[in-house]
């Protein structure tokens, strides 16, 4: 999909959050001086393409008791890694989940899967689940807790012509 | 953002069914607000309240569109470096000086920080990576995704 000018306006008046409002999008309409039936057909036609993944509303995970969490990552056999990928990723406690490349010698693993937990040993008891899920295709695991968040910064669109 | 758990008493019945109603999605339409409130039991203006107030208390993230960084436009890449612990703070300075970096996060593992580039152009990864290995002489690895995976996480307020 062709993102152009009036869309990349409508993601950056909404990438921060929608408006508290009867009518959120004919205030997001209101702002940019177009009418709230563009702004949706706008938005809508964005969720068809992916380019929005959806609306909704997320949940903070560390104030609802999910403290814990772990990048899990896997040496998974190639020829199996997508369907077994796909399975990891629908799991309800895996947050992220991606194929990357290797980088031998120093990391065999190409199969990467965040894991959610009230606790450390939750998040361990859920990768062991993985690790059944997987079975014999699966050569090598580990998995690395943050220790200290060095840097976050949004990943915002600058309201500029790409 | 909040990292710390909320006391159970914050949270009502209602305040935790709109938690897990709405982390499924929201309509893009006319009125919102007032077609997820009939199917809650509420009234409009009442759950347009629990969510400003769960918005404060810190028990949202976000609530609107969640936008694709890729479909956008731009690059992104996983990377990371085994930095010896008497030069982290030295060379976190030097990583977290290029605004190309957006998160960055210390991991207990032999490779110790782990990064995300965003770049507007793909180019801009390998050349702030390189960069980056010339100011530290430390490698930097580079995870770009290959494949992702649709995601099934929920949680359960």
């Amino acid at each position: 999909m062709n993102i152009d000018a009036t869309d990349r306006k409508i993601i950056a008046a909404t990438q921060g959050g929608l408006p508290l409002t009867p009518a959120p999008y004919a205030e997001v309409a209101r702002w940019l001086a177009l009418t709230e039936a563009e702004v949706i057909a706008r938005m809508g036609a964005m969720q068809d393409a992916g380019v929005i993944r959806r609306v909704a509303l997320a949940p903070n995970h560390y104030a609802l008791g999910m403290t814990a969490n772990g990048m899990s990552v896997w040496d998974v056999d190639d020829a199996c890694a997508l369907t077994l990928g796909a399975q990891v990723g629908a799991l309800d406690f895996v947050s992220h989940c991606y194929l990357r490349p290797r980088a031998l010698p120093d990391w065999p693993y190409n199969l990467f899967a965040m894991i959610h937990g009230t606790d450390r040993a939750e998040v361990e008891a859920k990768r062991a689940i993985i690790a059944d899920l997987l079975g014999p295709a699966c050569r090598a695991r580990d998995i690395l807790y943050s220790t200290r968040i060095l840097k976050k910064t949004g990943l915002r669109l600058k309201n500029t012509e790409g | 953002m909040r990292r710390s758990p909320l006391p159970p008493e914050a949270l009502d019945a209602t305040d935790r069914r709109i938690l897990n109603t709405l982390q499924d999605g929201f309509p893009i339409s006319h009125n919102p607000f007032a077609e997820v409130a009939v199917q809650l039991g509420l009234t409009e203006e009442d759950l347009i309240a629990r969510i400003g107030r769960l918005r404060e208390i810190g028990a949202v993230t976000r609530f609107g569109p969640f936008y694709d960084a890729a479909a956008m436009g731009g690059a992104f890449c996983l990377c990371a470096m085994a930095v010896p612990a008497a030069r982290f703070d030295q060379v976190l300075t030097l990583v977290n000086a290029h605004p190309e970096v957006a998160h960055n996060y210390e991991r207990s593992h032999r490779l110790n920080m782990w990064f995300v580039l965003a770049c507007e152009r793909p180019e801009g990864i390998t050349r702030t990576a390189r960069v980056i290995e010339e100011e530290t002489g430390i490698p930097v690895l580079l995870f770009p995704k290959e494949h992702e995976f649709f995601i099934g996480f929920r949680v359960a307020a």
